[in-house]
């Protein structure tokens, strides 16, 4: 029903003209603009978010230093060379298209999601190590060291994910205490404060686990069609190669890249 | 299919209202003319909707006490379902979705749209946030004002304030792809010869408004998903007590809603740019001025968004910046009134009921775009902030302006979309009725503003009586003028298609095809050799004196 | 004529200068609604389809009417913009020397704390001529503090404070409102400012203790409304006792479990108003909802009895 019906010869390469376009240039040229619109659209999205998280960063940057520390920098450099693999994979299924080699298109699509699966995979196991420490916000946020926190255990510094590898925390302290000193106020502790200074180191996770939900949910919906597309190829459903849809699919890929190439160091690398 | 696949073969190409009638040859169109209509029938149900909640808050304020509702809550839901219903389900799909997706390839030369399904995607977002919308009016609505504040609306409003921001959030995405259609439409499907700068100024305007779309709504998407997620998680991104800064979300919010204003009037100057030249058969004046300011408001329409909040508690100095670009803001619309007036002289003016209607805009318009220089004004804005003189202000650019538009638009492109013509006297009453009914029922809103009446008051002071009745009598008024045109459009569906090609002989490529269109709207290829507007006033002379000779003799 | 007036009262200092700004804006919005109007009104008269008029050569652009038409609006936009703004900054301007106030806005009432010690609600009580400094707060959603016949107005933010500097000039009674939407009860977070002679204000700020307190108010109503009639211990009705409750955790019935709760102020407003939504576990919800029963100062004055109550052991 919403396909052009017309058969095209197989491997002709040649796409179907839509009734409402004068010619194929016009009609590529239509796509790629949409999807580049749609980028813009998409980019004032996160950019939005970006900028809030940016603010609260810039207001009260002891708690989010304190957070950001909960960030394993490591595996979050390791997920964004899978990404950018997979970038370069796409880029490669888009270049089979052009040349006309089927097979490539599928091979190169199937690496592309097998790599953003990979990626998938690693977030979700951060993911469940953040929770399993009690760190995704809500009622059972619990500020590491605090006296509800059941990881920590009185005497020594905790153990998991906090503090490791940062040199400049002093004596081992917890995130707690160290949120308590930042509270001070003439040698005593604000209790607005404090608590206003855990709010923070909240919300620090709150921007995490949003931006990042909102990346991989982004990145599901590539899967997806990347997934769909292939079995397309395959089945040789698209006029010509799919040029225009792999093209554009190509195009929505490289964004989700290019956002986590500006959401990794924001929040992972940022002191 | 079939009736239409035979059509094509035997007689003459049936017109697009005719090819195929059942009700999934409408549900399923990909047909930019169709869908026009669907969003028309759609955004006219809401136009009622909200209407009766505005009659029902009139009545209500009739009086000093609150004695026509139980309680104060009833009318805090009535007034927010009022302006979530005008704003997100009326006056942002109104003009560009309706008469825009009817009219812009047409314009343009184009076949459909750049994305016919996209398109038809678009109405059903809208349809499925409009059903929220009217779920949570049947829920009992939200009282927490079209505006969403936090951290009343995320943390201390009793209503479903997520389901009214998921349905805010799912007609976001409606607008959006209207939008991305329009812009790439307008940059790819033009016919040749049809240069930018031959484009009909209605092209322009809506132009300006889908980049607004665009770039503006993805913000209002994180607000409202931002407000639900603190509802749903207790995150405290704007609780104080956690940290968070409610006034965050009131720039998140009017990054949006101020451009919003934008989606909103813009289209209205799209309507009216049309109009004039036409009725006053000349050339439009300053053609670029009014083309380019509408994409200057657009993308002033980003730097503003400051001014809602003078008394936030915002930086003075901020407020000073974002002050002084809500005054640059005013100049290209002030651009577009001198312009329209400098059309009419020369002219050969008629006045039929669209005419009437774009005067009457005119005029409205300008009272809106004044007292918009006065909110501007950092002193006077903190006397009148959220007073009745702001409601005054922004109903005159919104009903005055944007709806006076739409109705104008709707009595000019009628006979075109529905291939009939409506009677010419009830249509000049109808706008005279609005044209009066609106002053009545608003001028009076801005004495009560400055008279220090806050808005969003369910019962007040016994000495604004006086000017609520006034108010409230004019809007009965106000009421019977919008009433009317509904039901003279839908008796004259019954007639038959009288209307011809192009009643008012205007010279747009929307006029040289019947009434109404072919599904395939041209049946060349268009070529476009000259300019828009190319209206003669002796011409139109010459013919009026030879119609009346022959009337005499 | 119409009985109202077109101008609020100009009761401080910067009133006058608002209401200048105000009718030159007018004035200029006078003007350009005349002269537009009448042009169109000429044009669309003297071209008229069938007046006999020279048509020829309509003209379709024009530089340098675009250019008068741009610069001219600007030039008055610039004028308007400072006037406005150094206006602005002149509302905002902190005195040297004015006396601090205390503002608290809440759901749906206004507290105020004189420095003397005196505090009022819903009323806010200021001597003629002297600066005065209102620092304000919220405990909720946001307020806004709006004095129409002073012309000024700041919203009032939870977890931060906000300033409003004004200098009264006229002795009398004043609207308050709350200018920010706040939930249900918004249009009657409204109020009075009383304007007083200085020497008023001085005997008025020591009239402090001559009445009763809140709390011995609050005692009265709290037997006129039947309040006492159940929480004293009634031998009929099983209603929880009130001794010693104030910011005492409460065991609450949540559906099958029972969680704990602070009764904290806006518990006990909860409950008085809305006395379903949280019931104490082992007692049957029977009070009736006080809401639009009792008005906002008496359910302050009930509370603040309730409060007083906290250190009492239950008298047996």
């Amino acid at each position: 029903m919403s396909m052009p019906s017309t058969i095209t010869p197989p491997d002709s390469g040649r796409q179907d003209l839509l009734h409402h376009f004068d010619d194929l240039e016009q009609q590529h040229l239509s796509s790629s603009l949409g999807m580049w619109f749609f980028l813009a659209s998409e980019v004032m999205f996160f950019s939005g978010l970006i900028a809030s998280y940016m603010l609260y960063r810039f207001w009260s940057p002891e708690a989010f230093h304190l957070a950001s520390a909960h960030m394993d920098k490591w595996v979050g450099l390791a997920n964004t060379g899978v990404l950018l693999t997979s970038s370069l994979t796409m880029a490669l299924a888009v270049r089979c298209t052009q040349v006309g080699d089927r097979k490539g298109i599928v091979r190169n699509l199937l690496l592309t999601a097998l790599f953003a699966v990979a990626f998938l995979g690693v977030k979700a196991y951060e993911y469940r190590v953040e929770i399993n420490h009690n760190l995704f916000p809500g009622p059972n946020f619990i500020v590491p060291g605090s006296p509800r926190d059941p990881h920590a255990s009185p005497g020594h510094a905790e153990a998991g994910a906090s503090d490791h590898g940062e040199g400049g925390h002093g004596g081992g302290a917890s995130d707690y205490e160290r949120l308590r000193q930042a509270s001070m106020v003439d040698g005593q502790v604000d209790e607005q404060e404090f608590s206003r200074n855990q709010g923070h180191f909240q919300l620090m996770f709150v921007f995490y686990f949003f931006i990042t939900g909102i990346h991989a949910f982004h990145m599901i919906i590539g899967v997806v069609l990347i997934l769909l597309f292939a079995v397309l190829a395959q089945m040789r459903w698209f006029s010509g190669y799919g040029q225009t849809q792999i093209e554009m699919l190509g195009l929505y890929w490289h964004f989700v890249d290019l956002v986590w190439v500006f959401v990794y160091p924001l929040l992972y690398l940022v002191e | 299919m079939n009736a239409s696949a035979s059509a094509r073969l035997d007689g003459p190409p049936e017109d697009y209202l005719t090819a195929g009638s059942t009700v999934k040859s409408w549900l399923l169109t990909s047909d930019h003319k169709r869908i026009g209509v669907l969003y028309l029938i759609s955004v006219t149900a809401f136009f009622i909707v909200g209407g009766i909640l505005a009659g029902l808050m009139r009545l209500e304020l009739m009086t000093p006490k609150g004695d026509l509702f139980a309680s104060a809550d009833t009318y805090n839901r009535m007034f927010t379902m009022h302006g979530v219903v005008m704003i997100f389900f009326f006056l942002v799909p109104a003009i560009p979705a309706a008469l825009g997706n009817f009219l812009l390839p047409l314009m343009i030369g184009a076949r459909d749209l750049a994305f016919p399904k996209i398109n038809l995607l678009s109405w059903y977002i809208y349809i499925i946030g409009a059903a929220m919308g009217l779920y949570l009016l049947a829920q009992g609505g939200v009282d927490t004002g079209w505006t969403f504040y936090t951290p009343f609306s995320s943390m201390y409003s009793n209503t479903r304030v997520v389901t009214a921001a998921l349905a805010v959030f799912i007609t976001g995405f409606s607008s959006i792809l209207t939008g991305l259609n329009f812009l790439v439409t307008v940059h790819t499907m033009r016919a040749p010869g049809m240069t930018w700068f031959r484009m009909p100024l209605f092209v322009w305007s809506n132009y300006a408004t889908a980049l607004v779309m665009v770039l503006g709504t993805p913000v209002l998407a994180i607000s409202v998903v931002l407000v639900g997620l603190e509802r749903f998680f207790g995150f405290g991104i704007f609780d104080p007590k956690l940290g968070g800064d409610p006034i965050l979300f009131q720039h998140l919010f009017w990054f949006y809603s101020h451009p919003a204003v934008y989606i909103m009037v813009l289209p209205g100057f799209a309507v009216i740019s049309e109009i004039i030249p036409c009725f006053a058969r000349r050339p439009i004046f300053g053609y670029s001025f009014i083309a380019f300011s509408s994409v200057a408001i657009a993308v002033f329409g980003f730097l503003v968004w400051g001014h809602h909040m003078f008394v936030s508690g915002q930086s003075m100095y901020a407020g000073a910046v974002f002050s002084i670009l809500s005054f640059l803001v005013a100049i290209p619309s002030a651009i577009k009134v001198f312009n329209w007036t400098a059309t009419l002289y020369k002219g050969s003016i008629r006045f039929d009921t669209p005419m009437l209607y774009a005067l009457g805009f005119i005029g409205l318009f300008l009272v809106g775009g004044l007292t918009g220089l006065m909110v501007a004004s950092l002193a006077l804005d903190v006397h009148v902030h959220d007073t009745y003189f702001i409601v005054a202000h922004f109903h005159y650019i919104m009903v005055g302006g944007t709806v006076t538009a739409y109705m104008g638009g709707l009595h000019f492109w009628w006979p075109k979309i529905s291939g009939r013509m409506y009677p010419e006297l009830w249509g000049k009453l109808s706008a005279l009725l609005v044209f009066v009914g609106f002053n009545l029922t608003f001028f009076p809103q801005f004495i009560l503003g400055y008279l220090g009446m806050p808005r969003r008051y369910f019962e007040y002071r016994p000495e604004y009586q006086v000017l609520n009745v006034m108010s409230t009598a004019g809007a009965t008024i106000l009421a019977v003028g919008m009433l009317m045109p509904m039901v003279y459009f839908l008796l004259s569906l019954r007639g038959p298609k009288n209307a011809g090609p192009n009643p008012w002989g205007a010279t747009g490529l929307e006029w040289q095809i019947e009434s109404p269109p072919t599904t395939h709207n041209f049946h060349a290829p268009v070529v476009v050799t000259c300019d828009p507007y190319l209206y003669s006033p002796e011409e139109a002379e010459r013919e009026y004196v030879h119609a009346q000779h022959d009337h005499a003799s | 004529m119409f009985g109202f007036p077109l101008l609020p009262e100009q009761a401080s200092a910067i009133a006058s200068k608002v209401d200048a700004l105000m009718l030159f804006e007018v004035g200029v919005s006078a003007f350009f609604l005349t002269m537009i109007p009448l042009a169109i009104l000429g044009f669309c008269i003297r071209y008229r389809r069938g007046n006999r008029v020279d048509r020829s050569n309509p003209p379709t652009h024009s530089q340098s009417m675009e250019i008068i038409w741009i610069v001219g609006p600007m030039a008055l936009s610039l004028v308007m913009y400072v006037w406005a703004t150094r206006l602005f900054f002149e509302q905002y301007e902190r005195v040297p020397g004015a006396s601090r106030i205390d503002v608290v806005g809440k759901q749906w009432m206004w507290y105020v704390q004189h420095p003397e010690g005196r505090s009022e609600t819903n009323e806010l009580h200021v001597p003629v001529g002297r600066p005065v400094r209102l620092n304000m707060t919220s405990q909720d959603v946001i307020h806004s503090f709006y004095l129409p016949e002073f012309r000024i107005k700041q919203d009032v933010l939870p977890g931060r404070y906000t300033e409003l500097p004004f200098t009264p000039n006229k002795v009398g009674e004043f609207n308050l409102f709350c200018a920010e939407y706040c939930g249900t009860n918004h249009s009657i977070m409204i109020g009075k400012i009383v304007v007083m002679e200085p020497e008023d204000y001085e005997a008025w700020l020591a009239e402090k203790g001559a009445g009763p307190s809140q709390a011995d108010e609050g005692e009265k109503l709290f037997v006129q409304h039947h309040c006492a009639g159940c929480h004293r211990g009634s031998q009929t009705v099983h209603a929880p006792r009130l001794e010693g409750v104030y910011n005492k955790p409460v065991p609450i019935q949540a559906g099958d479990e029972i969680r704990f709760e602070v009764a904290d102020e806006a518990y006990i407003r909860d409950s008085i108003l809305l006395p379903k939504e949280k019931v104490v576990a082992g007692y049957e919800p029977i009070m009736p909802s006080y809401k639009d029963q009792i008005s906002e100062q008496d359910l302050l004055k009930i509370i603040a009895y309730i409060k007083s109550l906290a250190n009492r052991e239950i008298s047996q």
